[in-house]
């Protein structure tokens, strides 16, 4: 019964206040509020490293049904995560699920917060909180419990990667491949995606000079905030153009891929952050389903003429992928690992790793 | 791109049947809207004409025919088309489409069938192609296997794991069917299975799995959706139609929903769909095993479900796919912005309930099962799954006023009905828990999810805290308003919190609702935008909740809405007939400049497809709720007329609370309603009508008797088992009933009205304005009186009544709209027996024959009503059912097939699940296209008659001549046998069922299928005769033998078929009756 629970408010910086319910951990936290309109996969959005800095808002109501999944690991990592820990600064919803129901649950969602020490709220309006955030754009907010009061906090000014990346370089797996995973916030997904592939990974730190270690290909993953304090990882990525090793970024990645490759980014009004964006490959009929996580967006007018785009979004024509015309280079704005979300696209890591193999040929040969 | 076609057939479902009802209503039409968008020259086959699809402004030609290999092969060859829709008709349509693809008859006239090919049709609808299709791909089915004896029985069992299900092969209604937990069991079963069949089938057992569903979309590029994906809250065991079931999926994970979405479409594209499907997949409930239960090649009830809780319109989307659009290549109808190449984000819950309506037979069972039953549903809409499930419980309109607060369950052992489920299954979980059962037992019971019954004792234990309050001052706002956030009604509060007594209600729940609106206690209005709120909506598809701070829209109460109420879940008696009459309306107050406001729940429905009106409030019609969109629209005025029963039971209470209600004043329609009233009004008038008495006791009721003579019917008002209407001929029967069927008190007072036998039926359907009549429709049955109108065979224009008969029929209804001052719709049955006319009914609203009579008449009454209520001028149409060259004839279909030991019989309690009407050249034409419509078949060889009372022996006896004459076998039970015999017609004669020993026999010829037509015509109650009657009715309906119980329609239908053979048939479209 929500009767008699505590009281939190969600502060918004144009002065917009939603009063809700406290769940999982007591304290006050700011971060920029953006809004995710999956209807599944909380455990997996929650521990996304790209959270970081950020309060995210469901805007499906029912949150909690079926727990969180237990600490099980696999591959050296946790089985269910995306990461080591919740990475959210604050988690917003309609109607928490106090109660929960699953086979591979082992604590409820509100423990979970607990034991990371992030505050939910809920019983907040969370669509009309939705469409403020769709008519006026990124906005920054806080979750205020007990008068508790905390500063707004941007986390576009800061470099997250370096908060939520790996700190020292670590290898995974022992398969024929070796892929250098440049961690700015990697999901756990990207390096199950490839372990699955008969690969060795490399994960090595946002801003590690890869160029000098033995590998086969280069995955650029994922990652919060604003790519253009990513410069180290982009200087990088420039070394690894001039080669001929393949070379795959997902979301941050495409980003950096594109800056390193003469593009820009800006901020979207909102960001794409969702399990149904629908991308079109340019110069075909062919469509998928993706799911989609970021604020910025890659202009791609100003790309060196070797590049050119490689997936669209259906939605709002921004760009969602590009390659290099001749080079086994390319990246997705959106995500073919998934989890959470469709899995339409996961076949780009078959093609990851035949481009590495007709590169290894072709240098045998 | 699109494809270069000009002209296509498509194909509707027929009859609204149980397991295909009004969802293909829907798919139609908006397939239809999908290619006239597209400038295709479109030609429907429905004899369905209540639908909205079979109306003029949709398809460029209709015609009336049967869906059958026949009827469309003609319709082919007469219009050439280049293209052929099957799937969005239901199984009725794939089925003729299969049968027309295998007869050559598609190539031979080098039609194409657009959309999904013919052979994924067939690979989805053979069980084994299915399975071994699936097999290829390394996706799992049901492991079965077919053995011919015990000891194979047992080895497959082993093989498998324990528990198993054995099905007896070639038989029907599950006989010899069942669970095994061990080989003990399965020895017993397999020994009984055998007796039924030589072979039987042993298969793992899925019971207590989840079950979930994918409504997938492909294009012919290959691109693929799901848009939808839907969780059952009853496990596996329970038909997908006879569960609640629940949007988006609730209890699934990340990764459990996107494996089964990954399998979806890997299916759909090996299967080779173009268009949409439906995967149907049980899901282990403590593993990511599965197994793929079912896939539907078409357009289905899930994917209408689908379409309106996503507001994704699959099947205008899929009839744009069949004309090789790709996905990418289209808009999504919300934004107008957006691809339809997405997957709809929901940021609410949805609930489906059935509606079952199983106290209208005698006999059948109410426990539900494998096999469809549920005759309706709803959808509720809600930002809580307890909001949503207390609405739909409420909507599914069978006196529940919720999960909690209902009367309590008769005759109902709780734990046996979570075991055994029966309709009322979801309350004894309320009783359960109630008496304190934990919910860990009660998901043991019922294997639901724990996750649907911890929400559902949310409400339980709410229940029992507002319980503490015994006043509103005292109740805390926050408990109020948390009861209102899990879906309570102020008529839940009311009795929870006030205690209000029964007959106190209305005062109660108004009492409530002051107080919250004096506490700014409201609901807000969301929209449905199949985005989540990311994109702006461009509709106006709404609803309201109390989980929620701000509306979603803007409200201009410029006194410009008209606000239509619908018909609600379609139930035996209130279907498809309704939702044609809103829609019309609807569009007529759309034509006029007003804006049109529709409240109605029932996802099967056209007028809750948002592109109907300018405002679509997808949710309940109580009072409460018609009361806050009034206080937000403030309306013009609310047309209670149009949606049938439950607007028009409105019409009073909103009244009261000063909405303006369009058309009759709502005194004047109390005035027609109240038996009494109108029974003093009759007389007043100096209009006959049966003799008839409200009575409370025993002895008062043998008196009535005794003045008015047998036979009467009867009506109580507590029904305590069986059919709550009944007409005896005796004074056993009577206290037969009386003693079985009903209370009698004062306060449960019994209608007694004296029962006209041989009387013919009229109805006369019109539209008066300011009591003066300006456009009307009489039309005659063809049965005598004592078959309800909607289980009746109407024929319109009359053909067999006098002039003098109409014109005493207009007579009386110009004096009764006069008294009435009726402005709008109305209907009345009048018998008419010898020079003797007398009222039995009159409803000042419209009724189930305006779609048919407007349609025949080729006037639409509902328009002319409308305007009469928006207040605008009428002209008198100037056409009468006098000139009408042609003939229409309105035949009722029945579920019984569906409903297992239901006594196929017709009586004064309607039991017909939906309707034909055709055209025909004469009547006999009309007959014909009608009978054939509903499933009968023009008999080839053999027929038996037993038919029950001297005057329909007498009634059959040239029938019989003719058929006999015709060269047709005839088989007679005893009576008839020696009835005809003495009247010189040669029948066989075949012996009763509870003679088994005597050959030839009734039931081996049923069994054996040597019968083409059955006519059994019920003669008395008495125990006997109802055994024998019931057997064979039964059988005929268990063993596919069309059966008629009527002797008037059987003569009907002899006639015809004798009279005229197929290929005299008319094929005809509408356009081409003049």
């Amino acid at each position: 019964m929500i009767s008699g629970l505590k009281e939190v408010k969600l502060v918004l910086d144009d002065g917009t206040v939603f009063k809700g319910k406290s769940f999982g951990f007591p304290k006050s936290v700011s971060g920029e509020v953006v809004f995710n309109t999956a209807m599944t996969g909380y455990p997996e959005s929650l521990t996304d490293p790209s959270y970081k800095g950020q309060i995210l808002v469901s805007t499906y109501p029912l949150v909690g049904n079926y727990g969180v999944p237990s600490k099980e690991e696999e591959f050296g990592i946790p089985k269910f995560y995306e990461s080591d820990r919740i990475h959210i600064s604050g988690l917003v919803v309609s109607d928490y699920s106090f109660e929960f129901s699953h086979w591979n649950a082992g604590h409820s969602l509100s423990d979970w917060l607990i034991q990371n020490e992030v505050p939910g709220i809920f019983d907040i309006d969370t669509r009309e909180l939705t469409k403020i955030l769709r008519e006026k754009g990124p906005m920054l907010g806080k979750i205020i419990i007990d008068d508790e009061d905390v500063p707004f906090y941007n986390p576009d000014n800061d470099n997250l990667a370096a908060q939520v990346c790996a700190t020292e370089k670590l290898i995974y797996g022992n398969g024929k491949h070796r892929i250098v995973l440049v961690d700015t916030g990697a999901k756990y997904n990207i390096l199950r995606c490839l372990l699955k592939r008969d690969t060795t990974v490399i994960r090595v730190p946002w801003n590690y000079d890869f160029t000098q270690e033995d590998y086969d290909g280069i995955m650029l993953s994922n990652g919060p905030g604003n790519p253009e304090v990513y410069k180290e990882t982009v200087a990088n990525i420039q070394k690894a153009l001039k080669g001929d090793k393949p070379i795959f970024g997902i979301c941050l990645g495409n980003q950096l891929m594109g800056i390193a490759a003469g593009g820009s980014t800006r901020k979207l009004k909102y960001g794409h952050r969702a399990h149904n964006h629908p991308v079109k490959k340019v110069g075909t009929d062919t469509c998928y389903i993706t799911s989609q996580n970021h604020g910025f967006v890659l202009d791609t007018k100003s790309l060196e003429k070797d590049w050119e785009p490689l997936f669209v979004n259906l939605n709002d024509d921004t760009n969602e992928g590009i390659r290099h015309k001749t080079k086994p280079f390319f990246s997705t704005q959106f995500h073919p690992e998934a989890s959470s979300g469709p899995t339409d696209t996961e076949f780009l890591f078959d093609e990851f790793i035949g481009l590495i193999e007709k590169y290894k040929e072709a240098v045998v040969g | 791109m699109k494809k270069h076609v000009n002209k296509v057939v498509i194909l509707g479902s027929g009859a609204l049947k149980i397991g295909e009802a009004g969802e293909f209503d829907y798919s139609g039409s908006q397939a239809i809207k999908a290619l006239k968008e597209e400038g295709v020259y479109t030609i429907l086959i429905n004899p369905n004409i209540a639908t909205v699809q079979t109306s003029e402004k949709l398809a460029d030609k209709i015609y009336f025919l049967p869906v059958t290999p026949y009827f469309v092969e003609q319709v082919l060859i007469k219009e050439k088309p280049e293209g052929l829709l099957l799937s969005f008709g239901g199984q009725t349509a794939l089925n003729c489409g299969v049968k027309l693809f295998e007869q050559g008859i598609l190539e031979k006239y080098n039609v194409e069938v657009l959309g999904t090919p013919v052979q994924s049709i067939i690979d989805t609808e053979d069980r084994e192609i299915f399975a071994g299709k699936l097999a290829e791909i390394d996706v799992k089915t049901p492991r079965s296997k077919a053995v011919t004896t015990v000891n194979d029985a047992l080895k497959a069992a082993e093989k498998m794991g324990y528990p198993i299900i054995v099905r007896a092969a070639y038989t029907l209604g599950g006989m010899g069917s069942g669970f095994c937990s061990n080989p003990e069991e399965l020895k017993l079963r397999a020994d009984n299975a055998f007796s039924y069949s030589n072979q039987i089938l042993v298969e793992e057992s899925l019971k207590g799995w989840k079950e979930v569903e994918y409504e997938v979309v492909r294009d012919a590029y290959n691109n693929c959706i799901t848009v939808c994906n839907m969780e059952n809250f009853d496990p596996l065991g329970i038909h997908t139609g006879e569960s609640i079931v629940v949007a988006p999926s609730q209890t699934l994970s990340n990764s459990e929903y996107h494996k089964l979405r990954e399998l979806a479409i890997k299916i759909i594209r090996h299967i080779g769909i173009v268009g949409e499907c439906n995967v149907q997949y049980a899901l282990d409930p403590y593993s990511e095993d599965y197994r793929v239960i079912e896939v539907n090649a078409r357009l289905s009830r899930s994917s209408a479900l689908a379409s309106k809780a996503t507001g994704y319109p699959l099947a205008f989307v899929a009839a744009k796919l069949g004309l090789g659009y790709g996905l990418h290549e289209l808009k999504n109808s919300v934004t107008k912005v957006t691809s339809a190449f997405f997957e709809p984000a929901l940021d609410y819950v949805v609930c489906k309930i059935p509606r079952w309506d199983l106290n209208k037979f005698t006999g059948v069972s109410r426990q539900i099962g494998s096999s469809m039953k549920s005759v309706g549903e709803i959808m509720a809409i809600g930002r809580t799954f307890e909001e949503a499930i207390q609405k739909g419980l409420r909507m599914v309109g069978q006196g529940m006023h919720g999960f909690v607060g209902n009367q309590p369950l008769k005759n109902k052992d709780v734990r046996t009905e979570l075991t055994e489920p029966t309709d009322q299954r979801v309350f004894a979980i309320a009783e359960a828990l109630e008496q304190g059962m934990s919910v860990d037992e009660i998901h043991d019971l019922s294997k639901i999810d724990r996750w649907f019954l911890e929400k559902l004792k949310n409400i339980t234990d709410l229940k029992e805290k507002l319980g503490e309050y015994s006043s509103l001052e005292e109740l805390p706002d926050e408990l109020l308003i948390e009861a209102k956030k899990l879906g309570y009604s102020d008529f839940q509060i009311s009795r929870i919190v006030l205690k209000t007594h029964d007959h106190q209600m209305e005062e109660g729940l108004l009492q409530v609702r002051e107080h919250r609106k004096k506490r700014a206690i409201l609901p807000v209005v969301k929209q449905i935008d199949t985005l989540a709120g990311e994109f702006p909506a461009q509709i106006n598809y709404l609803y309201l909740t109390y989980n929620g701070t701000h509306h979603d829209v803007e409200f201009e109460k410029d006194g410009r809405s008209v606000v239509v109420l619908g018909s609600g879940a379609y139930r035996i008696g209130s279907s498809v007939e309704f939702d044609w009459c809103s829609v019309n309306a609807v569009e007529t107050v759309n034509e006029q400049g007003f804006r049109s406001v529709m409240i109605n729940y029932n996802p099967e429905t056209v007028s809750t497809d948002y592109d109907v009106c300018s405002r679509l409030f997808f949710d309940e019609l109580t009072l409460e709720r018609v009361l806050d969109i009034a206080d937000l629209e403030s309306p013009k005025g609310v047309v209670i007329s149009m949606g049938g029963q439950i607007p028009n039971n409105l019409a009073m209470r909103l009244h009261r609370q000063n909405i303006p209600i369009l058309g009759t004043s709502p005194e004047d329609i109390d005035r027609a309603e109240n038996r009494q009233k109108f029974s003093s009004l009759l007389d007043d008038l100096k209009i006959d009508q049966p003799r008839w008495s409200e009575l409370t006791s025993i002895e008062d009721i043998y008196t009535f008797v005794d003045e008015v003579g047998f036979p009467v019917l009867v009506r109580p008002s507590y029904v305590l088992s069986g059919a709550a209407m009944n007409v005896v001929s005796n004074r056993e029967e009577l206290q037969h009933f009386l003693e079985l069927a009903a209370n009698v008190s004062k306060q449960y007072p019994v209608v007694v009205s004296e029962f006209i036998e041989q009387a013919k039926e009229i109805e006369i359907d019109a539209v008066a304005k300011n009591g003066e009549v300006v456009a009307y429709a009489i039309s005659e049955h063809i049965e005598f009186a004592g078959v309800h109108s909607g289980d009746a065979t109407i024929v319109f224009p009359p053909q067999k009544i006098y002039i003098e008969t109409i014109r005493r029929v207009k007579q009386i209804s110009r004096k009764i709209a006069a008294a009435l001052n009726i402005s709008g719709p109305f209907n009345m049955q009048l018998l008419a027996k010898d020079n003797d006319i007398k009222v039995i009914e009159c409803n000042l609203r419209a009724s189930r024959s305006f779609p048919f009579v407007s349609k025949v008449l080729k006037v639409n009454l509902i328009d002319i009503a409308t305007r009469v209520m928006l207040g605008l001028p009428v002209e008198k149409p100037n056409k009468s059912l006098f000139e009408l060259d042609y003939v229409g004839i309105k035949a009722p279909q029945f579920s019984f097939a569906r409903l297992l030991q239901a006594d196929p019989v017709l009586g004064v309690d309607m039991a017909s699940t939906g309707e034909v009407g055709c055209i025909g050249t004469n009547y006999y034409d009309a007959v014909l296209q009608s009978m054939l419509s509903v499933g009968y078949r023009v008999p080839e060889k053999n027929i038996l008659i037993s038919s029950g009372p001297l005057r329909d022996k007498i009634e059959l006896l040239s029938s019989a001549r003719l058929l006999s004459e015709k060269g047709y076998n005839l088989f007679a039970t005893s009576g008839t046998h020696r009835f005809f015999e003495e009247n010189g017609v040669k029948t066989t004669l075949l012996h009763w069922p509870d003679e088994p020993e005597k050959q030839p026999n009734t039931m081996d010829f049923i069994r054996d299928k040597k019968l083409d037509l059955v006519i059994n015509i019920p003669k008395n109650l008495t125990k006997g005769e109802l055994k024998n009657g019931y057997q064979i009715r039964r059988s005929s309906i268990d063993f596919n033998i069309p059966l008629i119980t009527n002797a008037r329609l059987a003569s009907a239908f002899i006639n015809s078929f004798c009279r005229m053979s197929m290929d005299d048939i008319s094929i005809k479209s509408w356009d081409e009756y003049k």
